[in-house]
């Protein structure tokens, strides 16, 4: 993209850009939102159902067996939480990357990261069986004074993604803070005025105020910044610190780092397609954006296509026969065909992106996002599943089956996160007012010097 | 004792074109010696910090105080529940394995560090506070928006109705309003 093309299009003034994004939650709700809010909640009426059930009869509901001990929770709660880490580095790490083309998306994708991460926690939670002691894995004081084993990477990622969790919700909500006084300033009922003015806490947009905010943002995009890439690099060492053939890996962390990236930038491009495309917000959230997107998945997906070549190398290099037992049953073993599932979607497909026509393609960007997402999820099947089915001894070897158990709490994360996402870009600014304004030519004082403001 | 004939005055407020006009009127107010003023706007506005004579926030430190609790008390809280309260001996590790502790430490230390941002922030900026002259103003709603205003409280020791509205004027101020307590 040539750097003097406009960041958004149009020319807007700043009261377009807040009257535009305002209009989407003030216009009367259209009928396409109920119909999807009414599937979303049915799916995730079917979570319910599935977690209740579990917590009635317990795990044995799932299709574990003796060697695969963890199945689709555990590939549902990586996948899940890998998604949201795109939001988190469009937030945090492309602002101090200074990329002013983030101020389109970042709400948006910050959003996701906090329904991804909820739809993650809700795995771990549950596949512990007895989820009324779940609080045991916090430093709770307790009649048998038992405390947690800080030693086990387990316990690590209940702190790494409950941080995770909070820190992302504490940054959006301080971001959120001017575009509540915007809708605080504009509400006509007064029910809603009380509500937005109490979510605003009496911002008065001035700079004795702006100077403490900016720093604050600035250092809550510092501190979240080191955890897009702990976060993830603390999941894989629930794999990589066991002594088990094809986890046992020191490339873990990158790799499921690049990994996550990859797939969390997949999800906001299926989100932001539907999204620019329902709303109209073609201007805010130009082609350019997305293909800077894809740009990132291409960059992120041939990282993870490396990885993959690596894995193998190492397993062939390092002369270890249980290691390359593990690799080419992947490949050509009895979940070959997972294997290149995965292999097709992400590491083939973020190749078309190394085009110009495709990448500025909307319905290949879409359909190639989807693609990578299915990728990913199988990614995550293949590394839990292949590894644990054919253990150490081949006596207890056996294949992993999902139940309809399984199947239904899967599908049911999906309405959780489509709920959250329906209501939040029904009553919330889906796009950052402030931010976007801040990067139009009128926002900056030296445009005006002499006279007459440039494009 | 204000009688309701009477209402207090509380400040004066008036209107700039855009973010160079304020930014230029708020270089002014404050060599004027004003120190009870604010420039508001709907995005932060480059330099505008110096132009009002604003030294940089001194929000760092405190989270910076933040994360060495955050990161102490994690650390404190691995050692001891791991070597005194609770020692088991787990694959042959030590009881104080701080290469162990390191991630739970780190999390800590993020975590109240996000805290102490955002409540920091907020504190340093008196909020949450939902009453304030400026909301007093039939225009201040559209700084959220698209406008530009430089408001002087009535508290500030040069403030002199007439004398700070003229001086406004100069300014480039415009749609000037009297803030009066309703």
């Amino acid at each position: 993209m040539p750097e003097d093309a406009p960041l958004i299009a149009g020319h807007p003034t700043f009261g377009d850009i807040t009257d535009q994004i305002s209009g989407i939650t003030e216009r009367r709700t259209p009928p396409v939102w109920y119909l999807a809010l009414g599937a979303a909640v049915s799916l995730l009426m079917v979570l319910v159902g599935s977690v209740g059930y579990l917590v009635w009869e317990g795990v044995g509901i799932w299709g574990l067996n003796n060697p695969v001990g963890w199945g689709w929770a555990i590939i549902n709660f990586v996948w899940w939480v890998g998604i949201g880490h795109a939001g988190t580095l469009i937030s945090a790490i492309l602002f101090l990357l200074r990329q002013r083309w983030r101020t389109s998306i970042n709400r948006f994708a910050e959003a996701m990261t906090l329904f991804a991460i909820s739809c993650a926690l809700i795995f771990p939670a549950i596949h512990v069986g007895r989820i009324w002691v779940v609080y045991w894995m916090f430093p709770v004081p307790n009649q048998m004074g038992m405390w947690p084993n800080f030693r086990s990477p387990l316990l690590w990622d209940v702190f790494a993604v409950s941080t995770y969790f909070t820190a992302s919700l504490l940054f959006w909500y301080t971001g959120l803070i001017p575009d509540l006084a915007t809708f605080r300033d504009r509400a006509v009922k007064k029910i809603k005025k009380y509500i937005f003015g109490a979510l605003a806490l009496g911002w008065r947009g001035g700079n004795r105020q702006w100077r403490h905010y900016e720093l604050a943002y600035l250092i809550l995009a510092g501190i979240s910044t080191p955890l897009v890439l702990s976060v993830h690099s603390v999941v894989s060492t629930d794999f990589a610190v066991s002594i088990l053939p094809g986890w046992h890996t020191t490339i873990f962390p990158p790799y499921f780092v690049a990994g996550a990236i990859f797939s969390g930038f997949a999800m906001v491009v299926t989100l932001t397609i539907v999204a620019r495309k329902i709303f109209s917000l073609e201007n805010i959230i130009t082609v350019n954006h997305l293909e800077k997107m894809t740009k990132v998945i291409l960059l992120t997906g041939s990282m993870v296509g490396y990885a993959y070549g690596m894995e193998f190398f190492i397993a062939w290099y390092s002369g270890n026969i249980y290691e390359q037992f593990v690799f080419i049953n992947r490949a050509f073993g009895q979940y070959a065909w997972a294997y290149w599932i995965m292999i097709g979607c992400n590491v083939i497909v973020p190749q078309l992106f190394w085009f110009r026509k495709l990448r500025t393609s909307i319905t290949v960007m879409f359909l190639a996002s989807i693609l990578i997402n299915i990728g990913m999820w199988f990614e995550r099947f293949v590394i839990v599943v292949t590894s644990l089915a054919q253990d150490f001894l081949p006596a207890s070897w056996d294949y992993y089956k999902p139940t309809i158990w399984d199947i239904s709490t899967f599908v049911g994360s999906f309405g959780l996160f489509f709920t959250l996402f329906l209501l939040f870009i029904r009553f919330l600014p889906m796009i950052s007012m402030t931010e976007v304004k801040a990067v139009l030519p009128e926002a900056d004082p030296h445009n005006y010097r002499h006279g007459d403001r440039h494009e | 004792m204000n009688n309701k004939a009477t209402p207090r005055i509380l400040g004066l407020m008036a209107q700039f074109d855009n973010p160079a006009a304020l930014l230029e009127a708020a270089q002014k107010v404050r060599d004027a010696g004003y120190k009870k003023f604010d420039c508001h706007s709907p995005f932060p506005i480059h330099g505008m910090d110096r132009a009002m004579g604003l030294k940089r926030s001194s929000l760092g430190w405190l989270v910076g105080v933040a994360a060495l609790a955050g990161t102490s008390g994690a650390l404190a809280l691995q050692w001891w529940s791991s070597s005194v309260a609770y020692p088991l001996v787990i694959s042959g590790k030590p009881f104080f394995s701080f290469q162990a502790y390191v991630p739970v430490t780190f999390a800590l230390g993020v975590l109240l560090s996000a805290f102490t941002a955002l409540v920091g922030m907020l504190a340093f900026n008196g909020l949450p506070r939902l009453h304030h002259p400026v909301f007093y103003s039939d225009n201040f709603a559209r700084t959220s928006n698209d406008a530009f205003f430089i408001s002087i409280e009535a508290d500030d020791p040069l403030f002199e109705i007439e004398k700070t509205s003229a001086f406004l004027t100069s300014t480039g101020g415009k749609n000037k309003e009297v803030l009066k307590e309703e």
